[in-house]
């Protein structure tokens, strides 16, 4: 299994607060990482660093074996290659659904229209939001607007997929239509790097869950290890406190 | 495959419009307090109107401001002087749009490679701000054909013109900066992480949300352009309000301004109208999709 | 909702009783004081023991003369030189006032017709008689019958025009407030828009920038025009005296009385030689330009 993303040594701050202290991480083709970590571990931070949406403090990344994080890299072009949803969807209210999803195929990628937009119609089918292509994102639920956010990457044909914390601004009974879409892209082999609360859905899908604390990936392994048998501590309490809230 | 979900979210979102529905729906108590609004500023207006007319000098006030024969004689004359404001006017407001976009984006152009450039639309935006109109027009106006240099225009309208796109480029650039900066930094995080170009981002992603956020202060922009357009007529060519001027001196009445006043007010209401309908339209685009702000 | 009704009540009660306790007698502007008594004491004044005239400033020669001094432009009224600054010392002579009873009140030219109580007892300032002027304001008789001239600069086409029809291919130009715009309208009808200025520093430099071909004054002030302000230029002509033609006259609140003790005065002035006299010290220059017909 080649690697399709390596990490090494990240380090993050803002200001003097520093995030990131130092991260190490692989992730190799068509696999599925979970990070978890409590608020403000770094997990947003830490996609963010990846897609070089944020400045490194330090540290490389390695998307399939080219440094991205070179001095003369191309970053457009960089991210093309990286797909990345929000919590927060961020679609571009002033465009339909269509317009969403067509916008960076044809300008970034030089689609031309007609491409575009059959690329477009044939993964707004698949997920069940083909009624909505010509709607405005306002008149969608929050979870039709994250499919759409999700559709929106996937339509740039990426080879890595970041997904920060993508259900967490969702109402409880929009989260499943979510979920069962990112599955599915699990299962047709994306390589996934995936930021979440939803213990229970990553023990699912994940081939791996690495725990973030404080900066630092603590702890990483299978879901049943991490889950059953964490070897750290603060990995433990983590635990607790998620299965107290009854979302484990 | 997700039509269970879809299904419930419609509903979701039906059930939202109909709450917003009902709260609109005048009650009983509405109903009453909207007559009581109505009969008190009749009641206000009336005892307005009346204290204006029984006071001493009323008489002369209206025959110098409210004589419909000096109002009516003179609006011929005003109104085809007025098309020359309206001329000045459209091909003003259309270069200030584009200068003052310039002005706006340069400003916003990030890194230390740019800095001479963002600190020239700093500077240009400050002076355009603080130099009076009325100067730099008459500056322009008389100063510049006065140089004698060759290929220089002596035309004093297209001197005016000139020197209402320059200080209307520097407010309308301000405006578009603050319609720029309200756009939540997400958006553009959105369209640079799907690879699109800083240009490309601005342009198709940043650039139309931010010009739909700024359209009301964008007309009141354009509302003062119009009545600067009198400007010209320090120059001495004859437009709107110095054909006002020009009948006002001679019969030392003031109907004639009123004219001119009239002509201004109606070309400013259908836009205002309108400005407010395109906002309207626009309101519900920027509910939702999860963006702040 | 009831204290929205008691505010429009308890409002509508106070204006009510503002309306009605003012005055309800149509007073006109100024007293009427016995008309026929010219005396010193007796007379309508604004600032009782003191004549006060209003005139515009800058004070342009050849109506005002004397070095400037502060806070009068480039002459002096005080100084008793140029005629309209000697005519109302005659004046005033005549109604009994010495020249430290004479105060000159600054009055710009829009202010001298403004509706509501003038500050000045009248107001000289080359301001011609028109039967609608008369309506709102009062003038005196005449005390300078006006010639319209043209000023052109030299070695331009305009320069080699001798009849009033060659001048109608040109851009002309007058000042606000004068009726020079009328006399171009009426009696020259050039084919170009002709230009109005709200001073005669602007219709100056447009002069001298060719941005107008000629500048339509009366005539001492075209001589002014020519020798002092444009360089290189010349009084291309003067347009014969209508009969029953242009006059300057004084400007009075409508009403006034002191109006009629001025014509008086003027008369007096007339007869014994006094205005002629002070026509041929101050206006003599203006006399040779040659007559277009």
């Amino acid at each position: 299994m080649t690697t399709a993303l390596r990490l090494e040594g990240i380090h993050k701050s803002f200001g003097a607060n520093e995030v990131l202290r130092g991260i190490d991480l692989e992730v190799g083709e068509h696999e599925v990482v979970c990070l978890i970590g409590a608020s403000g571990s770094g997990k947003s931070t830490l996609l963010r660093c990846v897609n070089l949406l944020e400045p490194l403090n330090g540290g490389r990344v390695w998307l399939a074996g080219e440094e991205i994080t070179r001095r003369d890299v191309n970053v457009n072009a960089v991210r093309r290659r990286i797909g990345i949803v929000f919590q927060a969807f961020n679609l571009f209210p002033h465009m339909t659904v269509l317009r969403n999803v067509t916008l960076a195929p044809r300008d970034a990628l030089r689609l031309p229209r007609e491409e575009a937009e059959a690329r477009a119609t044939e993964l707004l089918g698949r997920f069940g939001l083909a009624d909505k292509r010509d709607e405005y994102p306002d008149r969608l639920s929050g979870g039709q607007q994250q499919r759409v956010a999700i559709v929106r990457a996937l339509a740039m044909q990426p080879e890595l997929m970041l997904l920060d914390e993508v259900t967490s601004a969702l109402d409880p009974e929009l989260v499943a239509e979510v979920l069962s879409v990112i599955r599915e892209l699990a299962e047709g082999g994306m390589t996934m790097l995936i930021a979440t609360h939803e213990m229970s859905f990553a023990g699912d899908i994940a081939n791996r869950v690495c725990f973030l604390d404080a900066g630092l990936i603590l702890e990483e392994g299978p879901p049943e290890q991490i889950f059953t048998r964490p070897r750290e501590p603060r990995t433990q309490q983590f635990l607790e406190r998620i299965i107290a809230a009854g979302r484990l | 495959m997700a039509s269970e979900g879809d299904r419930r979210s419609d509903l979701e979102v039906a059930g939202r419009r109909s709450r917003l529905l009902a709260g609109l729906r005048l009650e009983g108590e509405g109903a009453r307090g909207v007559a009581i609004a109505l009969l008190s500023t009749v009641v206000f207006f009336t005892a307005v109107a009346v204290a204006v007319t029984q006071s001493p000098g009323w008489p002369e006030v209206q025959r110098t401001f409210f004589n419909w024969d000096d109002i009516s004689s003179s609006f011929p004359d005003i109104a085809r002087a007025f098309v020359l404001n309206v001329k000045i006017f459209l091909v003003a407001e259309v270069f200030i749009l584009v200068l003052a976009l310039a002005i706006a984006v340069i400003r916003s152009l990030p890194g230390p490679v740019f800095f001479p450039l963002r600190l020239l639309a700093i500077v240009y935006a400050d002076l355009a701000r603080g130099v009076p109109t009325i100067l730099v027009v008459a500056l322009l106006g008389f100063g510049a054909p006065a140089l004698e240099l060759s290929g220089v225009p002596s035309s004093r309208v297209f001197w005016a013109t000139v020197g209402l796109i320059l200080i209307y480029s520097g407010y309308v650039s301000e405006v578009y900066r603050s319609g720029i900066e309200s756009v939540h930094p997400s958006q553009e995080a959105a369209a640079r992480s799907l690879g699109l170009s800083r240009a490309q981002a601005m342009r198709r992603v940043i650039l139309p949300q931010a010009i739909r956020r700024v359209i009301p202060p964008l007309l009141n922009d354009f509302i003062g352009l119009q009545k600067d357009t009198a400007l010209v007529g320090t120059l001495g060519v004859i437009e709107a309000f110095n054909q006002s001027q020009i009948d006002a001196n001679a019969t030392f009445t003031y109907g004639a301004y009123l004219a001119a006043a009239a002509l201004f007010v109606a070309l400013t209401i259908p836009l205002a109208r309108l400005t407010d309908w395109l906002i309207a339209r626009d309101r519900r685009r920027r509910q939702a999709t999860g963006v702040q702000g | 909702m009831r204290k929205l009704t008691f505010a429009a009540l308890g409002l509508l009660v106070v204006l009510l009783a503002a309306a009605c306790g003012s005055s309800t007698k149509k007073s006109s502007p100024g007293t009427t004081a016995a008309a026929d008594s010219c005396t010193t004491g007796q007379l309508n004044l604004v600032k009782s023991g003191t004549l006060t005239v209003g005139t515009d400033n800058p004070a342009y020669p050849p109506w005002f003369g004397g070095n400037e001094k502060a806070p009068w432009k480039i002459s002096d009224p005080r100084s008793g030189k140029g005629y309209e600054s000697a005519v109302a010392y005659a004046v005033a002579k005549q109604l009994g006032f010495t020249r430290d009873q004479v105060a000159w009140k600054y009055t710009p030219f829009n202010n001298s017709f403004a509706p509501g109580k003038k500050a000045f007892d009248f107001d000289i300032n080359q301001i011609s008689f028109s039967p609608q002027r008369a309506k709102v304001v009062d003038f005196s008789d005449s005390y300078y019958d006006v010639n319209q001239a043209v000023v052109v600069n030299k070695g331009t086409k305009i320069a080699s025009v001798t009849s009033k029809p060659g001048l109608k291919p040109y851009e002309l130009g007058a000042q606000l407030g004068t009726t020079s715009y009328q006399f171009i309208k009426d009696k020259i009808q050039p084919s170009k828009q002709p230009s109005v200025f709200p001073s005669n520093a602007g219709a100056v430099q447009a002069l001298k920038n060719k941005q107008i071909d000629g500048l339509v004054v009366d005539l001492p002030t075209a001589f002014y025009v020519s020798a002092a302000q444009v360089p290189n230029s010349k009084v291309l002509g003067q347009f014969p005296t209508q009969p029953g033609g242009e006059h300057f006259g004084m400007v009075f609140q409508k009403g006034n009385s002191l109006v009629t003790c001025v014509n008086k005065a003027l008369a007096t002035l007339r007869d014994n030689g006094t205005l002629q006299n002070l026509q041929q010290q101050w206006l003599a220059k203006a006399t040779g330009a040659p007559i277009l017909k």
